[in-house]
């Protein structure tokens, strides 16, 4: 199995090519992470702020949560009407999954804001977005990160379906080694997928550490 | 100035708030609004800068028209201090004391160096500006509290209940700096409590409000225990407040006696007289009962513990008290530096009170 192993790396055009699925599988898991925040943070505010469509948008948002990827990937072309073999599909596709993911943990952070925090903010004479922007929102940055993990190791794993649908990613080596009965791309691709996700886990606590320093001054336990 | 004209406030389930409330906070005093839970004193409170609007009516600050005011810019000229300081967790003490200079368009420089004279102005050490919150004591929360509200040097610092939620003991601390604060800055604070003893204590007026968003009285606060406007005034006072309004009584009156004394160290003979025993500084120690015998000199031990000790020129609330819970019966007067100054008896600050009242008419 060594042996296979080291013939099939030992391939310089085949090494490129696995270098190219590497960095597609991270635009493909991490982009939709950046549109997910983007989109779930002024969604988390409204179901914070507007009790009635709360129920509502996290409703869609779990119903969004169960439909299977691969469904997923095939409606995508469908409802947005781009073509099914364009790999910005699965980008929008785990964009939705991510921002179902992300809205609920929004909401809840921002309401654990202490509402004498705010009002104290608004009596210093904040106006709403900038005291949104620099004090709910900051507040809000463990909760928020902690769900940002889940959504990033979650999208890693599931753009390797999306090789299924053509979308390019580390999942190329899945189709490959399955298609060829051979081990090798397999284990290559399962490898590179774990380390993907374990050193983008990694960065995202480094930046949560470096947004929240506060959480770390002595007699808080960080959340 | 802050001026309330025929003020209302109706939320929108119906429930009114503050009922037809005229009222004048002269510029440069400590006013208390006071009252039971839901009689409108915060709703008050948070007209003045706009945190609610009235429902009609209208509230002015220095003659003008709050609604004719931007609110973010209003709030950032009156200092607020909210209930449990409401302090940014997120933010070095320093900063959160930073916050107005900063929204106010100053430099970072000039509204951290701002930030630092504030901070020790309200008595905190410097080191303190880069820890976080919630390395702070309540009582420390609540003066980084005061000194952001302070940050702009408005002329109006409104107060939301600030002390409750700290400890007696660091309440009274909180209290006396204040109204040390107050003497050397000149502000006019409104004050906002359901604490009748904070509010006697601090306010030069105070507004007792009643359910319903009602002025009751609006008054002294020797007036307002002398003579309640109503019976709820009466009964909001308390039972005890013809002894807490002696805190309003002129001292001057009380003769300070000698009383027979005796040393720590010195040898004990038995005397028909309560003897207070004082140490080497001149302080009071304790009571040595009438009758007692011992070999060896006086020690601690033999003493009865005392009362309360009255310092001299202080309100005549605490010359009475030192006289009731004293074991003698007599009353330790003490010079501010707490030596020993004489004694006094209960009938003695009695008469004061007479001869006070009389002078009233």
């Amino acid at each position: 199995m060594f042996a296979d192993l080291g013939k099939y790396l030992g391939n310089a055009g085949t090494r490129a090519q696995i270098a190219d699925h590497l960095v597609e599988h991270v635009y493909l898991s991490l982009l939709p992470i950046v549109f997910a925040v983007l989109l779930a943070v002024p969604l988390g505010w409204a179901c914070h702020r507007y009790r009635p469509l709360r129920g509502a948008l996290i409703g869609v948002a779990n119903v969004v949560y169960t439909v299977p990827s691969l469904a997923l990937f095939v409606i995508i072309p469908a409802v947005a009407g781009t073509q099914i073999l364009w790999p910005g599909n699965v980008i929008i596709a785990l964009t939705v999954y991510t921002t179902a993911l992300l809205i609920r943990p929004v909401a809840e952070a921002l309401d654990a804001v202490p509402d004498h925090v705010v009002a104290a903010a608004t009596a210093m004479g904040y106006r709403p977005l900038p005291r949104f922007l620099t004090v709910e929102l900051p507040l809000a940055v463990p909760v928020l990160a902690a769900g940002v993990r889940v959504g990033s190791v979650s999208n890693i794993s599931l753009v390797s379906v999306g090789a299924i649908i053509g979308s390019g990613g580390l999942g190329v080596l899945f189709t490959d080694g399955f298609s060829r009965r051979y081990l090798a791309p397999i284990l290559v691709g399962i490898v590179l997928t774990l380390a993907l996700a374990l050193v983008v886990d990694l960065l995202l606590v480094a930046l949560r550490r470096a947004l929240t320093p506060w959480t770390r001054a002595q007699g808080v336990s960080v959340a | 100035m802050i001026e309330f004209r025929a003020v209302s406030k109706r939320f929108d389930d119906g429930t009114v708030a503050v009922d037809d409330l005229d009222l004048v906070v002269e510029a440069g005093t400590i006013t208390v609004f006071v009252g039971p839970s839901g009689c409108g004193k915060t709703t008050s409170l948070r007209m003045i800068n706009r945190m609610l609007d009235p429902t009609s009516g209208t509230v002015l600050v220095d003659g003008r028209d709050v609604l004719q005011v931007d609110p973010p810019r209003l709030r950032r000229g009156i200092g607020y201090v909210i209930q449990q300081a409401g302090l940014f967790p997120h933010r070095t003490v320093l900063d959160n004391v930073a916050t107005v200079p900063l929204l106010s368009g100053w430099s970072k420089r000039d509204a951290r160096a701002r930030a630092a004279e504030l901070l020790e102005l309200v008595g905190l050490d410097g080191d303190m500006g880069r820890r976080y919150p919630v390395q702070l004591s309540g009582g420390q929360q609540q003066r980084v509290g005061v000194a952001r509200a302070l940050a702009a040097d408005p002329p109006v610092l409104l107060m939301d209940e600030p002390f409750s939620a700290v400890d007696p003991v660091v309440r009274e601390g909180l209290q006396d700096e204040l109204l040390r604060l107050h003497a050397e800055l000149g502000k006019t604070v409104v004050f906002v409590t359901h604490d009748i003893d904070e509010a006697v204590r601090i306010g030069e007026k105070v507004a007792v409000f009643r359910q319903g968003g009602v002025l009751a009285q609006y008054d002294r606060p020797a007036e307002l225990l002398a003579r309640p406007a109503d019976d709820f005034v009466a009964s909001f006072v308390g039972k005890d407040r013809g002894y807490r309004g002696l805190s309003f009584v002129d001292p001057a009156g009380i003769e300070v006696r000698g009383g027979a004394t005796t040393r720590l160290g010195e040898p004990v003979s038995p005397s028909r007289e309560w003897l207070l025993a004082l140490d080497a500084d001149e302080r009071p120690r304790g009571w040595l009962p009438p009758g007692t015998s011992a070999d060896g000199p006086l020690t601690e031990d033999l003493l009865v513990p005392g009362g309360s000790l009255y310092e001299r020129g202080t309100a005549v609330r605490g010359a009475l008290d030192s006289a009731l819970s004293s074991p003698s019966g007599l009353g330790v007067v003490v010079e501010p530096t707490g030596r020993y100054a004489g004694v006094l008896r209960g009938a003695q600050v009695l008469d004061v009170i007479d001869r006070e009242r009389a002078e009233r008419g």
